[in-house]
């Protein structure tokens, strides 16, 4: 139980998917103007992230991983498919995404409306793939790719949230023309990241 | 003074639209304020009327830092005495402190204002006295050794970056002085990190007394095997004085301003009293840093971190915790503004302190950090607070 926690504090804080390995910033910068864009996305990507990374986990054990495939004829014991692992993942985000857009669209229409575009763009965000991608790397097991994709998830939320109301605070300052807008935005996410390094060699 | 205004209004026409030295506005508005009260008043509304302008709000800040001031140029000659074995009396500690400390104050002054004075020139608003506080709360925060440069660059780095792209005093989202010693911190960490750059000692290190050691308090605790007192390793360190009570004056190594708690508590009574500085964020992160060093305390086991078993009253005194909470955490600008909203920063700034200094073996202090990262949630935790109680007024008014 203890080993999950201090997993998913590391997946939020200390590796924060988004401020320390800058990954998923194109949506990050796009979607940030308002806080309700902001906060419909973060739900958004948290819950794809939870559900993909555990998803391709499975994919990669018992069919890509090498000898994986050994429970169909002994002769598969030295085969390594994990070269299919970038493909095939990005084949399972998407369809996922596919689903979870549809599911959405039958039982809250609301939320749908509200995501609009976002949904569908999240199959395109680093921060999805680089998730799994992590997850092979690090060798984690079923529960701890979904605490790992549960806290990757969480962490990229609260910074888009964190950068989403900061940029609503700043709207009527008078920022020099020359880097109005994402020229700042940019800066903002730099201050940002450096204030996240004060959790930086925390070992859990 | 008539005389001067005399000459004021003399040259007045010469800076003013269409004036030959036009450019210049906001260097001869700033002299013209610094000696003399304008007539101007507000044109169009809003009109607050209250003679506390943002002028007297910076010169006030800067009259509760002048303790700490004077106090770290005091230690910083005092340590450096008493390193080389030398007799610490009070004159004697104070001309050893003065050039050692006026530089850095100075080089922070001059470049930070350099800086102010060319975004207010280009993008004609007045010189803010914002960068008063700034450029004296900024070397404060140095060791005393720091070299003159990685002043000037930090300063930099904080006005600019820090303040000014973001459109100048009041619209900055984090704390310009903080935002600078980040800078250097993360830039140049030999030089305001580890144990020989606390104290300013002659480059011969035979001339050194015995036992002689630069280690903070923090760093001392930090240090401390597993499983032993942080306070024990404290008490029966070799060189200096770590007890409570030398802590809490301060006659210990450390930055500049920070080492005293007493002072910084002078100023903190300054800032309450005039109502500047915000005593329920002051209030929030003591709360949150006792009630955090309380219960690691509890869970302090045989073998865990010395530095879980450290007290509340001893976190308090120990590094820049007093100074932060004072002069940096209550920030009026990148800090929470709404009531409700300040006791939860300033509770999650002493939290977060406390647990960055004792869980985290990268850093021995996390002060600095602790209020950065609560600066980024600052306005998230006052949209919060805002849209509650806009609820509550609907629940309030719709039946």
């Amino acid at each position: 139980m203890e080993h999950y926690l201090s997993l998913l504090v590391k997946a939020i804080f200390v590796e924060n998917i988004l401020l320390v390995f800058f990954l998923g910033m194109c949506s990050f910068l796009a979607c940030s103007k308002k806080l309700e864009t902001a906060l419909g996305l973060g739900f958004a990507v948290t819950f794809v992230l939870t559900l993909t990374v555990p998803a391709n986990w499975a994919i990669h054990e018992f069919l890509l991983k090498e000898g994986a495939l050994a429970w169909i004829s002994p002769s598969f014991e030295t085969l390594d498919l994990s070269f299919l692992n970038l493909i095939t993942f990005i084949a399972i985000i998407a369809a996922l995404v596919q689903v979870v857009e549809m599911v959405i669209d039958r039982f809250s229409p609301a939320l749908y409306a509200a995501l609009g575009v976002f949904l569908p763009l999240i199959t395109v965000n680093c921060s999805i793939l680089g998730g799994s991608l992590f997850m092979v790397e690090r060798k984690y097991n079923f529960l701890e790719s979904v605490v790992y994709g549960l806290g990757a998830g969480l962490g990229w939320f609260l910074a888009i949230v964190a950068l989403a109301s900061i940029r609503e605070k700043i709207r009527y300052s008078n920022v020099p023309p020359g880097i109005r807008g994402l020229g700042l935005t940019f800066i903002i996410t730099g201050l940002m990241a450096m204030a996240f390094m004060s959790f930086s060699g925390i070992k859990l | 003074m008539k005389a001067l205004e005399n000459l004021l209004d003399k040259v007045r026409p010469l800076f003013e639209k269409g004036g030959k030295l036009e450019k210049f506005f906001p260097a001869f508005e700033a002299g013209e304020t610094f000696f003399l009260t304008p007539p101007w008043v507000t044109q169009s509304g809003p009109h607050v009327r209250d003679p506390l302008d943002l002028k007297r709000v910076m010169i006030t800040v800067v009259f509760a830092l002048l303790p700490c001031t004077l106090f770290g140029i005091y230690n910083a000659g005092y340590q450096a005495l008493v390193a080389e074995g030398a007799d610490p009396t009070l004159i004697a500690s104070f001309i050893t402190g003065l050039p050692l400390v006026l530089p850095i104050i100075f080089v922070s002054y001059a470049v930070g204002g350099t800086w102010e004075a060319i975004f207010a020139t280009i993008r004609r608003h007045e010189i803010n006295e914002g960068f008063l506080v700034t450029g004296i709360l900024f070397p404060l925060t140095l060791p005393p050794t720091m070299p003159l440069w990685m002043v000037a660059l930090g300063i930099s780095f904080g006005v600019v970056i820090g303040k000014e792209i973001f459109g100048g005093t009041g619209m900055n989202i984090l704390n310009p002085a903080l935002t600078a010693r980040a800078f250097v911190f993360f830039a140049y960490p030999a030089y305001i990190s580890g144990d020989t750059c606390w104290i300013s000692t002659p480059s011969d290190t035979a001339a050194l007394v015995d036992g002689y050691s630069g280690a903070t308090a923090l760093l001392i605790s930090h240090g401390a095997a597993n499983g032993t007192e942080a306070v024990n390793a404290l008490q029966s360190f070799s060189y200096g004085d770590f007890s409570w009570t030398n802590m809490f004056l301060g006659f210990i190594p450390g930055s500049i301003g920070e080492t005293s708690t007493l002072c910084c508590l002078i100023g903190a009574a300054v800032l309450i009293a005039t109502g500047i500085g915000s005593w329920r964020v002051m209030a929030a992160v003591v709360l949150g840093m006792a009630a955090t060093a309380t219960f690691l305390n509890l869970i302090a086991g045989p073998g865990s971190s010395a530095f879980l078993t450290l007290p509340a009253h001893y976190h308090f005194v120990m590094g820049g915790f007093a100074f932060g909470m004072v002069f940096m955490a209550t920030d009026p600008v990148s800090c929470a503004t709404t009531d409700i909203g300040k006791w939860v920063y300033g509770i999650c700034v002493g939290v977060l302190a406390t647990l960055i200094r004792t869980i985290n073996p990268a850093y021995p202090e996390g002060m600095m950090l602790a209020i950065l990262f609560m600066n980024i949630f600052a306005p998230l935790i006052d949209h919060y607070v805002i849209k509650a109680n806009i609820k509550r007024r609907e629940l309030r008014y719709a039946g």
